[in-house]
């Protein structure tokens, strides 16, 4: 094996281990005494660590290695895990995880080696050395300690005591598989204890800690033990019974080692591979039913059987538990909550829920937004809770199951819930429904609100119901693997989104319709219901409103959209005649119903995907295409794409414009922005995966330090670049970067951007909206400190250069500036 | 020494074109075509290719010749590209040539505009010129034309 491959698997074996290592360090944090965990985390950075050093990644190395000698510590018992040691190995775990991602990238672990952090978990190695339990801290006697703190009933206190003790790093790499090795080392300590028991009665304590040592490694090694040291004393028969059960509980234990790593490459390859040996066994069917033999016809009949359940093994093999998401949301959990002062429980049903891979990739971002926005938004501080008679803490419910083909998964808080009178008053504040349109709406069609771009991008949108930055990015995003976005709230007592998503995108069952003399598929998502006008009804059912034709479907209209017109295809004899039956299909495109007319429909079929070529990928009436039973190729509908063609969906401009970018974003490369005004009411834009948060700050907050402005925010103090300044022109702006806020000015529009690690804030002076585009169309900056311009929704936009700005903003802040300015000058 | 290349050759409208024989997957007889609605002439439909679907591409009006007479069946020659394979259609195949170096010469300067970005140059053969065909820039220019037709 190269070194390159042994560092591609210590990568992806590192990552894994990253993500169990957040998820037990906060469960450590509710219950610090778990010693099966502690003894987990301790492994995994040793591993880490030891292999860092053989492939000399030094910085990761040192990293490393002070975090494992706080857990020694902590493993020891002579320290006791609480929230600021918790949140010191929580970042060693970010630094890992970067400097791994800098060996990915460049192959080298990096120029930072962290060390305030690093100096940090050696702090904190040090400060309390409280006195360690005294089964611990006195180390010599300890089989009289053992024998009298493990129970004969040896329950999993047992376990924690003997793994407590020093035994080496080394001895404690074997895995625990739970409950089967719990209870196998409950076993095996129980055992121990008695031999403790009858040696040190004997007076033979030397001999202990070895023994002890061993069996606190768990089964595999505790036969060893058992049978090595068991013929020894009284204790034996007892010891044999344990290791007769360690043995039967290493036979269970041997299932995780059956797995092996594949590559995905594999799995889609042998995907695409059954998708063929189903076409070919439908092909076959075909054919067989036509010749008249009885071994030819039991053969195909097998054969179906074989096919169906090997796509469907096939499938398995992609699906993989949701759990693999939500494990990293305690982790962000946490960190929301305590930035905010908030406590906030999490709850899980249903972790075991399969979904297909690719599915889990697309969720796993709209998931966390909604979780952060949940303990961000619903639930309220601990004080207001308490006034409300809420648990101080709120909780969050996690929940996914399987229901008509298709995964739900709920995300519920106990917390403020939405409220409609607000959002009433915003929708009217921000234009986006007149009060005659919003008179009309139910609770939930305002609920539904928060889902509009431009509505949760809002000024206000951290302190009112405006759920967050982009839920229109979590719906777009939703949307796109073809599920639904519900959100459900009750005032004062919380809110629940119900994501629906399908199990897998590469098999889909579609409408198979002809038009033209071609088949075409419509994805079933779409699917609403079939209607069949027979020819002596069609003259009255359908009717045309100024030209557009209509059909009365139970009392409303349902405007009607001829297939073979909107493709321009030649209009073949059947759907020419007038005196023909109509068959019309009625779909649904983004909440809006129409039908659409096609010559014949054939069937609903299951069908195998496959992606349109770089050629075709921007017809955009098109979502792909599919190869049908006799080994012809059918085109797939994008009922989106088509609705928009024909003009079903034109709402607003703007909003037509961002779902035409969102629709034709799917297949160029597409990116979201935020769009701002800046100074001067310049249109400009940031990407979206550098924004953190918008925030709002009145004026009376902003503070000087030295000549920046700052401001207080979640514990921390936020630097806040004024883009009015960076943009002036150089002489001008001495006197402007010195100008105090004025009072009299609205509260500031901050956008809370990340950038290599720092926070900071950029001042600007109205946010606009989020849209998805590929923002193809460049030209060169007019001026610093902006990348280059770009075509977003047809208007021109300053792309901003942020590490530019933070240069140019810490350059100015710097030199050759008068006096400070006393913070009291601001008030 | 001069470094021989392998061309596989077709007929266009009477023209013979050769593409390097390095780049083609398979040549084969004409398939069943699925038509594409909305998208541009040079597109002629997809194909099934063993449960591959591949773009067909109407070389014919890509190069700015004469339509096809009506009735002609068309061969596929398969390229790969960038973006897998896509086939291009042609009158007639012909033989695998091998050529050096010397035969070669640029494009002459009086071959129309877009034309020429696909013909990198002219082999001469004994008793005809060979026109060098560059499949990528043919595949990137149908993607082209498909994006303008929008």
């Amino acid at each position: 094996m190269s070194e390159s491959n042994i560092v591609q698997d210590f990568l992806v074996e590192s990552y894994e281990n990253l993500d169990r290592l957040d998820r037990d360090l906060v469960g450590l944090e509710k219950n610090p005494k778990d010693a099966d965990a502690l003894a987990g985390v301790f492994r995994t950075i040793h591993t880490i660590k030891g292999t860092c050093g053989f492939l000399g990644f030094t910085k990761l190395e040192k990293v490393a290695h002070v975090g494992e000698n706080l857990l020694t510590r902590l493993r020891d018992g002579q320290l006791t895990l609480n929230p600021e040691i918790t949140t010191a190995l929580l970042g060693m775990v970010d630094a890992v995880r970067q400097m791994l991602k800098e060996i990915q990238s460049t192959g080298q672990d990096g120029e930072v080696d962290y060390p305030e952090l690093r100096e940090n978990l050696t702090r904190l190695q040090q400060v309390d050395v409280s006195p360690a339990p005294p089964a611990v801290s006195q180390k010599s006697p300890v089989a009289a300690e053992v024998a009298l703190s493990a129970p004969p009933e040896g329950t999993v206190d047992a376990v924690a005591e003997t793994d407590s003790l020093p035994a080496p790093a080394a001895t404690l790499s074997v895995e625990p598989t739970p409950p089967a090795a719990k209870k196998a080392a409950a076993k095996s300590a129980r055992a121990v204890a008695k031999v403790a028991k009858g040696l040190s009665s004997r007076g033979q304590t030397g001999e202990v800690p070895t023994s002890q040592r061993e069996s606190s490694q768990l089964p595999p090694a505790s036969v060893d033990t058992a049978q090595g040291h068991g013929s020894e004393n009284k204790a034996a028969k007892a010891q044999s019974a344990a290791s007769g059960q360690s043995a039967q509980e290493l036979r269970n234990r041997q299932a995780p080692s059956e797995t092996i790593r594949v590559a995905v490459s594999v799995l889609d390859k042998l995907m695409t591979l059954v998708g063929e040996l189903v076409l070919a066994r439908n092909q076959l069917l075909q054919i067989s039913n036509t010749v008249e033999h009885a071994g030819l016809q039991a053969a195909s009949q097998r054969m179906n059987l074989i096919a169906t359940e090997l796509q469907e093994q096939v499938m398995k093999t992609r699906m993989q538990p949701i759990g693999i998401i939500w494990d990293q949301f305690p982790r962000t959990v946490r960190d929301v909550a305590l930035g905010c002062g908030k406590q906030v429980s999490i709850e899980m049903e249903g972790k075991e829920t399969e979904l297909d891979k690719t599915i889990i990739e697309a969720i796993k971002d709209p998931l966390t937004h909604l979780v952060r926005n949940s303990v961000d938004h619903g639930i309220e501080l601990p004080d207001d809770r308490d006034r409300l008679g809420k648990d101080r803490s709120g909780r969050l419910i996690l929940r996914a199951f399987h229901e008509g083909g298709q995964v739900n998964i709920e995300i519920s808080d106990d917390g403020a819930g939405l409220n409609p009178e607000r959002l009433r008053q915003k929708a009217l504040e921000r234009g986006i429904v007149t009060a005659e349109q919003l008179s009309r709406m139910t609770e939930r069609d305002i609920f539904n609100l928060i889902f509009l771009p431009g509505f949760s991008t809002a000024p206000k949108v951290t302190n009112v119901s405006g759920r967050g930055v982009g839920m229109d990015v979590v719906k777009t995003n939703v949307e796109k693997i073809g599920g639904t976005v519900e959100i459900q709230s009750t005032l004062g007592a919380g809110a629940t989104v119900r994501v629906k998503i399908p199990l897998t995108l590469a098999i889909i069952p579609a409408l198979v319709v002809t038009c033209g003399g071609d088949r075409y598929a419509i994805p079933q998502v779409s699917l609403l219901e079939l209607v069949r006008l027979e020819a002596d009804e069609v003259p009255k059912g359908i009717e045309l409103v100024h030209g557009a034709p209509v059909y009365r479907l139970r009392g409303r209209l349902l405007p009607l959209v001829y297939l073979n017109r909107e493709l321009k295809l030649a209009e073949t004899d059947t759907s020419a005649g007038k005196d023909d039956a109509v068959n019309i299909v009625v779909l649904q495109a983004d909440g809006r119903h129409f039908g659409l007319v096609v010559d014949q429909i054939n069937d609903t079929e299951e069908i195998v995907v496959k992606p349109l070529r770089k050629q075709l990928k921007m017809v955009k009436t098109f979502a792909g295409s599919s190869i049908m039973g006799d080994g012809k190729v059918a085109l797939i509908l994008d009922v989106l794409g088509l609705a928009q063609r024909a003009g079903v969906i034109s709402e607003t401009r703007d909003r037509a414009l961002t779902e035409k970018h969102a629709a034709t974003g799917a297949q160029a490369e597409k990116q979201a922005f935020l769009l701002f005004a800046g100074p001067a009411d310049s249109r400009m834009a940031i990407p979206l995966n550098t924004l953190a948060r918008l925030e709002e700050f009145p004026v009376a907050q902003v503070e000087m330090s030295g000549s920046q402005w700052v401001t207080q925010y979640r514990g921390q103090i936020l630097t806040l670049i004024r883009l009015s300044v960076v943009m002036e022109e150089r002489r001008h702006r001495i006197r402007a970067l010195q100008a105090p806020p004025m009072l009299d000015s609205g509260p500031l529009q901050v956008l809370v951007l990340n950038h290599e690690g720092r926070s900071f804030g950029l001042v600007v002076e109205r946010i606009l909206d989020i849209v998805e585009d590929p923002a193809a169309v460049k030209s060169a900056a007019t001026r610093a400190s902006v990348l280059y311009s770009v075509v977003i929704g047809d208007r021109v936009t300053e792309l901003l250069d942020i590490p530019a700005i933070l240069r140019s903003a810490e350059s100015q802040a710097t030199p050759s500036l008068p006096a400070t300015r006393p913070a009291e000058a601001v008030h | 020494m001069a470094q021989t290349l392998q061309f596989c050759t077709f007929y266009l409208d009477k023209l013979l074109f050769g593409v390097e024989l390095k780049g083609v997957q398979e040549v084969i007889r004409s398939l069943d075509m699925t038509q594409v609605p909305l998208a541009p002439a040079v597109v002629s439909g997809l194909i099934n290719l063993r449960g591959q679907i591949v773009t067909a591409v109407n070389l014919r009006r890509l190069l700015e010749l004469e339509p096809s007479p009506p009735g002609a069946r068309a061969m596929n020659v398969v390229v790969r590209s960038d973006d897998g394979s896509v086939s291009l259609l042609v009158d007639e195949i012909g033989d695998v040539v091998e050529v050096d170096d010397s035969s070669f010469e640029r494009p002459p300067q009086t071959m129309r505009g877009t034309v020429r970005t696909m013909i990198t140059g002219v082999h001469k053969l004994n008793n005809q010129l060979m026109l060098v065909l560059d499949t990528e820039k043919a595949c990137q220019m149908t993607a082209d034309a498909v994006v303008a037709g929008q």
